[in-house]
């Protein structure tokens, strides 16, 4: 009974009571499922040990899908609470727990997990690869994340979920004000899902830097592949704070260290700085591959070339050098003095302007262009605006030190950033599934169908975060469970919270479209459903396993375009077909990303026991792989011209 | 379905609420300034709102032309665009342009940055309407040209105020004289909050182990809301308070009658009220001992205390007046004193 009520939390009410039932029953559910219609070899052997790219992309897709869920749904009891004045629907410390998980998992399990899936899905396809540099290492990558993110999820309904928000300040956070597992599901989550994610840095770094087909040079590669390339550079750079910082913090948690308490010479501060250098950064690295999207997307869709393409080149590179030099405007009002505040302050606004000079050359693209809307063209479009209005006009209002002594902390600054989140990262995200889904699945999402979610997901996005802007100004700060009433407050939060269920219809409607679209969607059998320009759109939909048969020689940008013009004639490294290197499967990724869940797990109770175990396990998964010789195999020639015949391609 | 028709939507919804709620008479205090350092943010609110809309406007109109005009229609299926690489002219007007902007909105942020960390100059003294006691004018003998200095400590989940030139300390609500500057000298007892009362002008982190300062000023008398703008735990949303701004002869009559009659606090008492939990408003009187107090064993690791920073309420340990109440004072309870779920309780 102790046990019940300290760790499942049978005290804790319905709400708990209600999501141990769901969990239990869709558990059930897929378990009844994989064994009805005898699927676990096939979920074993063909995605759970895959070390294929285009696999590993869109599980990273379908788990950060389940992520929006869950953080929507955070995201929805938030807005209940706060649609009247003194509501009770959530006590303070259920909603502080929320609101910890809604921020954490948006960032770091959803948009982080979107972005990486987009770019296994497009880069090595793009750039004429046949995978990414280091296959093994991209699926442990993607186990790292999936069990960091399992093991945080896992909170709700063991032990109690983390309540310090999502960026988690010391000293609240620390033993004394916060005790309780909560937070040291925080630090492991993040630090297991971490650790893939600097691993995926360093694999596309690597991937985009050394393995373009023969041609294709740093200035004749897609805005994407340039986007992923800054991006993974910002990873491995970035992240490493991260990693530090949680390790700290564990310490002191666990070890009773003071990193981060004033006694025995520690400094909260240390950990606001060591937190954003990690976390600014990190606006970037979710930011950007969102406008190589959109670059993608316009310059298709317009049927133009992408208009000032070394420009667009030139202002990514600016923001990665501004996006490490401006993290202090994230604490502006901490007391760092006049000269740094201004330093910061001028630098932040300095982003203004590279990110001005793509949002002309995006418009500039589709002047004198033939735009057609279809989904992706249509979220881009629903881009343009949202960003100018809360990532450009917003965000130098809050550059602004001195008005920033008024914006801090408010909902101004939550409106801000959700409008930079949802308006940069989620719409360009959403371009991108649709852009690349038939790519992925070999069939078009639904546009009827998508034009109604469309609707609903844009408008309510609008309706939601529009007001906050307001509230900010009318003095409603972050965080807040409930506000009394007489302050004017009510309306603009009801207004919001209708836009927050608007978004949630939004978000139905694309699962609807979705397995609508299985069954009866459009089936892709050119290879090249949207008329495109780059590489990837050379292959059947869906690309066979090894992607290219033969090696291409890429001329220059859009050079897909450029054959179907008739301007060149493919060309290929090989001129027969050849056997083809790949990498074998391998379940050890996903066993290594279970026993770092174990350890994990064990961190997060103290229970040493797991804790040993699990990084054993770690150790011996590692031994054994370095002794592994017999991990690629090849693919006949027979075969691949037997695939390439029923693809049509010979 | 034209994407343009959701412009609408927004352009709807952004005309629209903020009539909707000037109609509800609702207070927008951050745009509604009652001091001169609200007033200098708020110019440093709307200028740059107002430059970067007008880049956002020309935007936005760019893009409703390109959409309207460049959309694939039957009509123009046989229309080929152009190639065209970019252009060398235009991408440079439109990254000057934007320098341009920047540096006209960096030039008054330095400068307004700089002049914060000063007390603020424009000094309006409200009209006398009551005279000052004896004792009251002694007391503003004390501050008189010179700064009014308020040390501001948060705990979990309670404002602690203390006037050290007055003698005096307070819980949850402040008093403040108009037209003076006052100098707040902020600290923590615990986790961090941030000290705002958005009305007079913008909000600092009070921090433990460190003392930051703020500078605020009432222009005229009045009633005004604080609150902590930082997350600290399952109390922080009622950790508010109210500012009352008064004449300057008023504030001292105030100050004089809490010295006078105000419980003094001890050590104990201070303790207690350190302690997570939420508090009513309290008013006590004491002298301030910078070196006193240094945290007791209870609360090891929150020790507040910057280098030569008093602590709000440090007395000697021989007074032993246990009661808190404010008997006496007319003060409305602002703050309910109501028990909250949390675990730290």
């Amino acid at each position: 009974m102790h046990f019940a009520n300290t760790f499942l939390m049978w005290k804790e009410g319905p709400l708990i009571w209600i999501s141990d039932v769901l969990i239990a029953l869709a558990s059930l559910g897929i378990l009844f499922v994989l064994w009805k219609f005898k699927k676990f070899k096939w979920l074993w052997t063909e995605w759970l040990t895959t070390v294929d790219h285009k696999k590993i992309g869109i599980m990273y897709i379908i788990a950060a899908l389940l992520m929006l869920f869950r953080g929507g749904v955070d995201a929805l009891l938030m807005r209940s609470q706060l649609a009247f004045p003194n509501e009770h629907f959530l006590t303070a410390q259920h909603y502080d727990e929320i609101f910890t998980t809604h921020g954490t998992i948006m960032i770091l399990f959803m948009a982080m997990p979107f972005i990486i899936g987009m770019m296994n899905v497009a880069v090595p396809l793009m750039i004429g690869a046949r995978d990414v540099a280091f296959p093994y290492l991209n699926a442990i990558s993607f186990w790292l994340f999936f069990f960091g993110a399992m093991l945080f999820n896992l909170s709700f309904v063991f032990g109690g979920s983390p309540d310090g928000g999502w960026t988690s300040y010391p000293p609240y956070v620390e033993n004394l004000f916060d005790p309780g597992p909560g937070e040291n599901y925080y630090i492991m989550g993040l630090q297991i899902a971490g650790i893939g994610t600097i691993a995926t840095g360093v694999n596309f770094l690597v991937t985009i830097l050394k393995m373009r087909a023969p041609g294709m040079t740093l200035m004749k590669m897609p805005m994407f592949v340039w986007s992923v390339l800054i991006t993974s550079a910002l990873i491995v750079f970035a992240f490493p704070a991260l990693t530090v910082v949680l390790g700290q913090l564990l310490i002191d948690r666990l070890f009773n260290a003071h990193f981060f308490t004033t006694t025995g010479g520690g400094m909260p501060m240390n950990y606001v700085n060591e937190f954003w250098i990690w976390g600014h950064p990190e606006v970037y690295i979710v930011i950007l591959p969102a406008f190589g999207i959109f670059s993608e997307v316009v310059s298709t869709f317009a049927s133009k070339r992408l208009f000032g393409y070394s420009a667009m080149v030139a202002s990514m590179v600016a923001i990665t050098f501004l996006g490490f030099g401006v993290w202090v405007h994230h604490f502006f009002t901490m007391g760092a003095g006049a000269a740094v505040n201004s330093f910061f302050g001028i630098s932040t606004m300095a982003i203004a302007i590279p990110t001005g000079v793509k949002v002309f050359n995006w418009l500039s693209t589709m002047w004198k262009g033939r735009i057609r809307f279809t989904l992706p063209m249509l979220w881009t479009s629903a881009f343009i605006p949202c960003f100018v209005l809360g990532g450009g006009v917003t965000g130098v209002m809050l550059a602004v030190a001195p008005a920033d002594y008024q914006f801090h902390n408010s909902y101004f600054l939550i409106a801000h950033f959700h409008y930079t989140l949802i308006g940069g990262t989620v719409f360009g995200m959403m371009a991108g599934l649709y852009y690349w889904w038939p790519k992925m699945f070999g069939f078009k999402l639904d546009e009827k169908r998508g034009r109604w979610a469309y609707w609903w997901f844009v408008i309510g996005f609008n309706v939601c975060f529009l007001p906050q802007f307001l509230l900010g100004l009318m003095g409603m700060t972050r965080r807040m469970y409930t506000y009394p009433s007489g302050l004017g407050w009510w309306i603009p939060n009801f207004i919001s919270t209708i836009g927050g269920f608007m978004m949630g219809v939004g978000f139905l409607l694309i699962v609807y479209q979705i397995v609508w679209s299985i069954r009866y969607g459009e089936r892709d059998v050119t290879g090249d459903p949207w008329d495109a320009r780059t590489l990837e759109w050379s292959l059947p939909s869906p690309a066979p396993e090894y992607n290219f048969a033969r090696t291409p020689i890429v001329h220059s940008r859009d050079e897909w375009w450029y054959i179907k013009q008739g301007k060149y004639k493919q060309e290929f490294v090989e001129s027969e077909i050849q056997p083809i290197h790949m990498p074998k499967n391998s379940g050890r990724p996903f066993l290594l990303g279970l026993c770092m869940f174990v350890a994990g797990f064990g961190f997060v109770f103290e229970w040493y026991v797991f804790v040993i175990l699990g990084l054993l396990g770690v150790l011996a998964i590692m031994l054994r792989r370095s002794f592994e010789f017999d991990y690629y195999h090849y693919i006949p020639v027979s075969e691949i011209v037997q695939t390439e015949k029923s693809l049509g391609r010979l | 379905m034209r994407p343009n028709r959701r412009w609408w939507t927004v352009a709807a919804a952004a005309v629209a609420l903020p009539i909707l709620l000037t109609g509800c008479g609702a207070s927008i205090p951050v745009l509604q300034p009652k001091g001169p350092v609200g007033h200098e943010e708020l110019k440093l609110i709307i200028f740059p709102l107002i430059l970067m809309t007008c880049v956002a406007l020309i935007v936005f109109a760019i893009f409703a032309y390109v959409m309207i005009k460049y959309r694939a229609r039957p009509e123009n299926a046989d229309y080929v665009p152009p190639e065209t690489d970019g252009s060398s002219l235009l991408e440079t007007i439109w990254t000057v342009i934007p320098v341009l902007i920047v540096v006209a909105i960096a030039i008054p942020t330095v400068i307004v940055t700089f002049r914060l960390q000063k007390p603020p100059t424009t000094s309006t003294a409200p009209a006398k309407t009551v005279s000052e006691t004896p004792a009251a004018a002694s007391m503003a003998a004390k501050t008189k040209q010179k700064p009014l200095v308020i040390y501001v400590a948060s705990a979990e989940w309670k404002w602690l105020f203390s006037y050290p030139q007055l003698g005096i300390e307070t819980v949850n609500y402040l008093y403040i004289p108009a037209g003076q500057p006052v100098d707040f000298q902020l600290t923590a007892i615990g986790p961090m909050n941030s000290f705002w009362i958005p009305a007079l002008g913008g909000m600092e982190m009070d921090m433990p182990g460190e003392d930051l300062g703020l500078w605020l000023q009432a222009d005229q008398p009045g009633k005004y809301l604080g609150r902590s703008a930082q997350y600290s735990g399952s109390g922080f949303a009622h950790m508010t308070f109210n500012v009352y701004a008064k004449t300057p002869a008023e504030f001292y009559n105030w100050a004089a009658n809490i010295k006078a009659h105000a419980p003094q606090l001890t050590t104990a008492k201070y303790e207690s009220l350190l302690k997570p939990g939420q508090v009513g408003t309290m008013a006590f009187s004491g002298d301030i001992n910078p070196n006193n107090y240094n945290g007791s064993k209870d609360m090891t690791g929150m020790p507040g205390i910057a280098s030569g920073m008093p602590i709000p309420g440090t007395v000697s340990p021989s007074s032993n007046t246990s009661s808190s109440s404010m008997s006496g004072m007319s003060m409305s309870g602002d703050n309910s004193s109501g028990s909250m779920g949390g675990k730290n309780q």
